[in-house]
């Protein structure tokens, strides 16, 4: 469930894109107002804001709050500005910069289901003018590039059928590879990127039945980039969002704060299931999250999260 | 009481069974030999007396070959099947083929075709066909099925979605057909099908992209990537599809009308008509008259038989 709150009613687009025009004349911006309101639409609210204040301005919202705001602040609303399909392409794109983050292009690809991913491509396709994998395959190499590739290129079958024998089958040889050490073989790339989501599911099940946790057995080994990619694939598609409040737990440790993956993970699930998100990182912590966020940043940007956290 | 059979009602009939008269079967002539012979059994019990090899004797009876009855099944089959395949939606007839080449070892280059020749829509379209037709992803059946070294190209092409816009990069494009180049040049060409960048570049590129990086490796390297990708079919055929398909598409032409042809081969003039019959027939007709001098048209006429042909002839047009 979502955690965003939309005031009742709801003010008008035109209302709403007149204050924020308010919010950025004179010196400097007032960033409560600009949060007051944007944290508080949705993504086809945000939509109407930003044609209202097109028409209204002769000018682009996004770009204007971009030269409005700074820092992590800036960063978070203008990923939250984007429906979500737009976002996910955006982000992608920014994960292939320079140092692929390889972790954005596996959630992105693992754990939308088959049709999301499709559109997320789509989206992708009419942004930038390439398609999300000939990006990903370009910014690669080796077995990462065979990985994300496969990952991002599959539109998996969205059935809910089994086939156990192949379940037990498939969960051996994954379970022979990784014994050996060879977390690169073609076959667990081959298993990961093709089989259907509810097949695999019952693979890691026979899995955990024969052989124990796999991601337990991918994780006991020493620090190997490439079975970390494989772990965090699986735990995307079996468990996303118990993945996520995991993802949350390491951005608000106290050695240092990773914003980009706070504003990620909060940006991108406010709308869909931060709720439930929230609900693992406190069983987990017995630290509420909005406690976390409150006590890791500071400023409008603490203010921006909170206000999308709350609900 | 024997009746001899007339030379050309011999020939006719003969023709008209196909096979040695080309592909499909002369409906008119058959039935027109139905209503001569009525009430002379003795006639067809000639037929089969001189038709050696169809029929032998066995027992007291001359006994129909269980070669030649799969095989004539197979001729008056033809235009059953174009019917049905017509039909079709595209993306169910693709996703049928394809599933046929993994299921009952219909040649592989079925799945270069349809991966490279169909936009990118279309072969969405025959993924999208695949999951409701066989409850499995067409990458999950191609990467389980296919063990062979062209395994992970196969399985790119499937499950490629490429941008279908025109920008190009010159630069980029100038630059991979240096890396196709020096790829090709330095490994031995059977590992070329396995080459990281060889499946990137022609798995991701838009078409586009890659005719234009064709042209710089012509310009660059003096022959063309089809010529110097002679050895290995694969990608060479992957080549030829994603280049132009109205020119791939007239060699099938060329294969499957010429005399002594396999099954494989013969089965593909239904599926290149039905499947280009709206897409680009004139063009393949063009390319198909500019590399053989002939019109396409008139050597299907020359052989095919029956329904079989007028359906044929009718979908390629005037």
């Amino acid at each position: 469930m979502a955690t965003l709150t939309v005031p009742e009613p709801v003010p008008s687009p035109v209302e709403d894109a007149e204050r924020l025009r308010k919010a950025f004349q004179g010196w400097g911006t007032d960033e409560k107002a600009v949060i007051a309101i944007l944290a508080h639409r949705d993504a086809a609210q945000r939509k109407q804001i930003r044609l209202a204040y097109e028409e209204l301005y002769k000018e682009n919202l996004i770009k204007r709050l971009e030269s409005e705001l700074s820092g992590d602040f800036e960063r978070a609303v203008y990923r939250w500005m984007f429906d979500p399909v737009e976002r996910e392409a955006i982000m992608a794109n920014v994960a292939l910069k320079k140092n692929v983050d390889y972790q954005v292009i596996i959630e992105i690809a693992c754990v939308n289901s088959p049709k999301e991913l499709l559109v997320v491509k789509q989206a992708y396709h009419g942004r930038y003018k390439h398609s999300l994998e000939e990006d990903v395959a370009s910014k690669t190499i080796g077995d990462f590039r065979k990985l994300l590739v496969a990952l991002v290129s599959t539109y998996r079958y969205d059935g809910e059928e089994i086939d156990t024998g192949l379940a037990k089958s498939e969960a051996k040889i994954l379970h022979d590879v990784i014994e050996q050490k060879i977390f690169n073989d073609e076959e667990i790339i081959r298993i990961l990127s093709t089989r259907s989501k509810a097949q695999l599911n019952a693979t890691f099940n026979c899995y955990k039945d024969e052989y124990g946790s796999i991601t337990k057995a991918l994780a006991s080994e020493s620090p190997n980039e490439f079975a970390l990619a494989l772990r965090i694939a699986i735990r995307c598609i079996t468990s996303p969002k118990k993945y996520f409040a995991k993802v949350l737990r390491h951005a608000v440790d106290k050695s240092g704060t990773d914003e980009d993956a706070l504003t990620r993970v909060i940006v991108m699930h406010a709308e869909k299931d931060l709720k439930e998100i929230k609900e693992m990182f406190h069983e987990r912590t017995n630290v509420a999250l909005e406690h976390a966020v409150a006590k890791q940043t500071s400023g409008d940007y603490k203010s921006f999260l909170l206000a999308l956290i709350e609900d | 009481m024997d009746v001899p059979l007339a030379a050309e009602e011999c020939e006719a009939i003969t023709r008209a069974f196909s096979g040695l008269g080309g592909l499909g079967v002369d409906e008119e002539a058959l039935v027109s030999a139905l209503g001569k012979w009525r009430h002379q059994p003795e006639k067809r019990a000639q037929l089969r007396k001189s038709f050696a090899g169809f029929f032998t004797a066995d027992g007291g009876f001359e006994r129909f070959e269980d070669d030649y009855i799969h095989y004539l099944k197979i001729e008056f089959a033809r235009f059953k099947n174009i019917m049905v395949l017509w039909a079709m939606h595209p993306w169910e007839r693709d996703a049928r083929w394809a599933n046929d080449v993994l299921h009952k070892a219909h040649p592989f280059d079925i799945i270069v075709e349809i991966a490279c020749t169909r936009s990118s829509e279309e072969l969405l379209g025959a993924r999208i066909a695949y999951h409701a037709l066989f409850h499995r992803s067409l990458e999950e059946d191609v990467a389980y099925h296919v063990r062979e070294n062209f395994s992970n190209l196969l399985v790119g092409l499937v499950s490629a979605y490429r941008y279908e816009g025109d920008s190009i990069n010159e630069e980029m494009a100038k630059s991979e057909a240096k890396t196709l180049g020096t790829a090709i040049k330095s490994a031995g060409v059977r590992n070329l099908v396995e080459n990281g960048e060889v499946i990137r570049i022609l798995t991701t590129r838009s078409k586009p992209h890659l005719r234009v990086t064709f042209k710089y490796y012509r310009e660059m390297y003096g022959k063309s990537i089809e010529e110097d990708l002679g050895d290995e079919l694969c990608l060479q055929e992957t080549v030829q599809c994603l280049d132009s398909p109205p020119k791939y598409f007239s060699k099938v032409m060329d294969e499957t009308l010429k005399d002594g042809a396999d099954k494989n081969t013969k089965d593909a003039l239904t599926r290149v008509i039905v499947s280009r019959a709206d897409v680009d027939m004139e063009e393949i007709k063009a390319a198909y008259h500019e590399q053989y001098g002939a019109q396409l048209e008139d050597v299907i006429a020359m052989k095919t038989l029956g329904n079989y042909r007028d359906a044929l002839l009718s979908l390629v047009g005037q």
